[in-house]
């Protein structure tokens, strides 16, 4: 048992260091390009060098690495600075679904242009009444000659209004049990009829957005799969989504609230030295090495050529909680000066305030926390799904929070 | 990234796994639950004849020379079967504490004993109600005669030689002496526990032949090691058991019928399982971060230890309590197995220091770590 890298993986590793030593944006080349111009002036220089989504095949804008590859280019990478959030969704989830899907000709059009980072691509599933439910979603698509016209409001749909393309599923017959009667699409996201409104956060920011969609043309030749088997399709994005969104990480772990309570007072002693204080930590502690350590168990497995199984959920289940109880802990510690949010007066310029209002939204993001223990409880423990009241009826006679 | 188990440990796992499915069922448990015996005597022989008391002690002893990653291997498997046996007393502690303190006489009489299983040993520390400390101790010896009594030890009814920990006859240290327990002079009381599926005993010294194990004052430093040691194996046998109580809440769920559908199929019992495959799967890496430093002798062992302690700890408990609450009033009677884990997580939490005190240890050993 060790934790080191074999030797083509310690061979890798160097050559990814070389060139990213050489390579990553200055801040003088960073300096004055907005969020976007900088992501994609990385994402060409990445691309144009044979860097980008390097596990893609070659013939689609990667470099045909292998999994354990792509985990080490993203540790190195990350120890960098660099603007890659914009591409998440794209690489992570809508590339994989058209390499599955897409036809040769059209994977040839469009994937190098999302790993060269010249089109950014967004994900429209969730709805308002299809959350955790989604194959709820009611967003209609209606055949017209060899086109489809959509009509529909899709929600939480991140970078909605600086994307060029999306990839989407709609409902094509209402009157098929839920499942049955969903098709998948892609979409240009400058099509006609198509308006983006951001959503504003209890956080602050604006991440996301409702799309809505009002008669929008689209070709029958976006679709990915066949008329119906939409569900079968949505799939194959979900279970890349769950490999790329991670725990959220954040600046709040233990390291920083075990600084904290160095430096503030409890009883005119550092908080550090109060015993409540110190069994709090040794549990986060506890938590932060018990996924450290399970992660290095599934890059093994990588490393061995094969494939974590969902049991990979429990970090996402066990991440953003902890992000917000140790933040809201950590405003404990503050005593009133906790209630400060701002730059200038917080300490640690307001982290601890701002992951304490973005946490709640970690605990939802990308399947909540009740639908990732029913993952667990039913891939990976094997239990039973719950019995469902709308199997095998029509959709259109499903009842809903309106009816 | 080489963080897992051999082809061969694995494969030593499956051997252990079903060999004590084959002869330590829970009707073994029960057995030394409901009867007289202090530990599986037939059970004992067998694990003793595999060579598993032998792993980790060295060859020029008589051992295995085998490293603690199969030891913990040995160890998860155990817990799984929340084996009636006398091997952590004798094994994870008394091995231990001749290996890193003994003498070379000592370890030439004792290892290849423990090695061969003829003896066991046994380990005394606690004296009643509440945490020991150096200071708390009343227990000590006047040269080489042993005064005073622990309660409870584990396995200290059955066990040959004990290692004591007492107060030095001077200053505030304590020192570790080796004691055999055929004399005179040791009485010996079983004690009632929580978990009589292990023996445990009051022993009462009264000017006891004791020799010194290690030197004099350092027995509290020899604690804390051979409990560092002890905390990761002791956390594979916790790990193990979890996993028991998960399952048995699981097979459970699966087969009982409530309002006409299985209650495997209700979120409340799901959420519940899923929290215990979350809990023993971070306890589980945690035990493989113990497993690593401590078969490589890593600086960070302290750190490592504590750790896994802590987290198989709370993952322990919790299956083990919420494998009753997933029963229902079945749970709760003799007749259903469910006790075995309930029991044994509590023994193994408070045992060789409580889920505080490794708390504690683990921030300590932190900021000794940040402050070197």
């Amino acid at each position: 048992m060790d934790f080191n890298d074999s030797t083509e993986e310690a061979t890798f590793r160097q050559e990814v260091r070389a060139w990213l030593k050489t390579n990553v944006p200055t801040k003088a080349e960073m300096e004055g390009l907005d969020e976007i111009e900088a992501a994609k002036l990385w994402q060409k220089r990445k691309y144009d060098a044979g860097w980008a989504c390097i596990r893609w095949p070659k013939e689609h804008g990667g470099r045909g690495a292998t999994a354990i590859e792509g985990v080490i280019f993203g540790q190195e990478e990350s120890k960098f600075d660099t603007p890659t959030g914009l591409f998440a969704i794209g690489h992570g989830m809508c590339g994989p679904t058209m390499m599955s899907w897409a036809t040769e000709e059209q994977n040839k059009r469009f994937l190098p242009k999302l790993a060269s980072g010249e089109e950014i691509w967004c994900q429209l599933f969730s709805e308002p009444a299809a959350g955790s439910d989604l194959a709820a979603l009611r967003t209609r698509a209606e055949k017209d000659g060899d086109d489809w016209i959509i009509n529909g409001q899709k929600i939480w749909t991140s970078g909605a209004h600086y994307s060029d393309y999306g990839i989407l599923v709609l409902r094509t017959d209402p009157t098929a049990p839920k499942h049955q009667g969903l098709t998948y699409f892609f979409i240009d996201m400058k099509s006609p009829g198509i308006e983006t409104k951001p959503i504003k956060q209890i956080s602050g920011g604006a991440n996301f957005n409702e799309v809505y969609f009002t008669d929008v043309r689209i070709s029958d030749s976006y679709r990915l799969g066949a008329v119906g088997q939409g569900w079968q399709v949505a799939i194959t994005t979900l279970m890349n989504e769950r490999a790329s969104i991670g725990s959220g990480g954040g600046g709040v772990n233990f390291k920083s609230v075990f600084k904290l309570a160095q430096s503030v007072n409890i009883d005119d002693e550092p908080a550090i030295k109060d015993k409540s204080v110190r069994r709090r930590l040794a549990d986060w502690y506890v938590q932060e090495s018990g996924l450290k350590f399970t992660g290095y168990r599934s890059l093994t497995a990588l490393s061995r050529g094969e494939i974590p199984g969902p049991e990979n959920s429990i970090g996402k289940l066990v991440g953003a909680p902890k992000q917000q109880d140790m933040a809201s802990f950590a405003l404990d510690l503050l005593e009133s000066s906790g209630a400060i949010w701002d730059p200038e007066l917080s300490e640690e310029a307001g982290m601890f305030q701002a992951a304490y209002m973005a946490s709640p939204g970690l605990r939802i993001a990308g399947g909540t926390d009740e639908i990732m223990a029913n993952i667990i409880a039913e891939r990976v423990l094997g239990m039973p799904q719950d019995i469902r009241v709308d199997k095998g009826i029509p959709f259109n006679e499903i009842p809903t929070s309106n009816s | 990234m080489n963080f897992e188990f051999t082809e061969e440990q694995n494969l030593l796992r499956e051997q252990a796994g079903s060999f004590l499915a084959d002869h330590c069922s829970t009707k073994v448990v029960r057995g030394i639950l409901d009867g007289e015996d202090s530990y599986d005597q037939a059970l004992w022989t067998k694990v003793v004849e595999m060579g598993w008391t032998a792993t980790v002690i060295p060859e020029e002893y008589d051992g295995l020379g085998l490293s603690y990653l199969e030891l913990s291997v040995i160890a998860e498997e155990l817990g799984r079967a929340l084996a009636p046996l006398p091997f952590s007393s004798s094994v994870y502690l008394a091995t231990e504490a001749l290996m890193a303190a003994g003498s070379n006489e000592q370890k030439e009489e004792w290892l290849p004993k423990l090695a061969s299983g003829s003896v066991i040993g046994c380990f005394a520390v606690g004296e009643g109600t509440g945490q020991s400390t150096p200071k708390s101790l009343t227990t000590s010896a006047d040269g080489n005669r042993l005064n005073g009594s622990k309660i409870p030890v584990a396995d200290g009814d059955i066990a040959d030689f004990a290692v004591v920990i007492a107060a030095c006859a001077s200053g505030d240290g304590a020192s570790a002496y080796l004691v055999e327990l055929n004399q005179d002079s040791v009485s010996r009381q079983k004690v009632n526990t929580i978990d009589p599926s292990r023996s445990h005993a009051k022993l009462d010294f009264n000017g006891t032949s004791a020799e010194l194990l290690g030197n004099a004052g350092e027995g509290w430093t020899l604690l804390q090691k051979v409990y560092d040691r002890a905390a990761v194996l002791f956390a594979w046998e916790q790990v193990g058991g979890a996993e028991t109580a998960l399952e048995m809440a699981k097979e459970y769920a699966m087969g009982r019928f409530a309002f006409g559908k299985p209650i495997a199929t209700y979120q409340a019992i799901k959420h519940k399982l899923a929290n215990m495959y979350v809990k023993n799967t971070l306890a589980k890496s945690n035990c493989y971060y113990g497993a690593w430093a401590l078969s490589t002798d890593a600086a960070e062992l302290p750190i490592a230890a504590a750790t896994a302690r802590v987290a198989a700890i709370q993952a322990y408990y919790f299956a083990a309590k919420e494998n009753i609450q997933t029963h229902g009033g079945m749970g709760f009677t003799w007749e259903f197995d469910c006790q075995f884990p309930y029991r044994r997580s509590k023994l193994l939490a408070v045992n060789i220091g409580s889920e505080a005190t490794w708390q504690e240890k683990l921030i300590s050993a932190i900021e000794d770590d940040r402050a070197a």
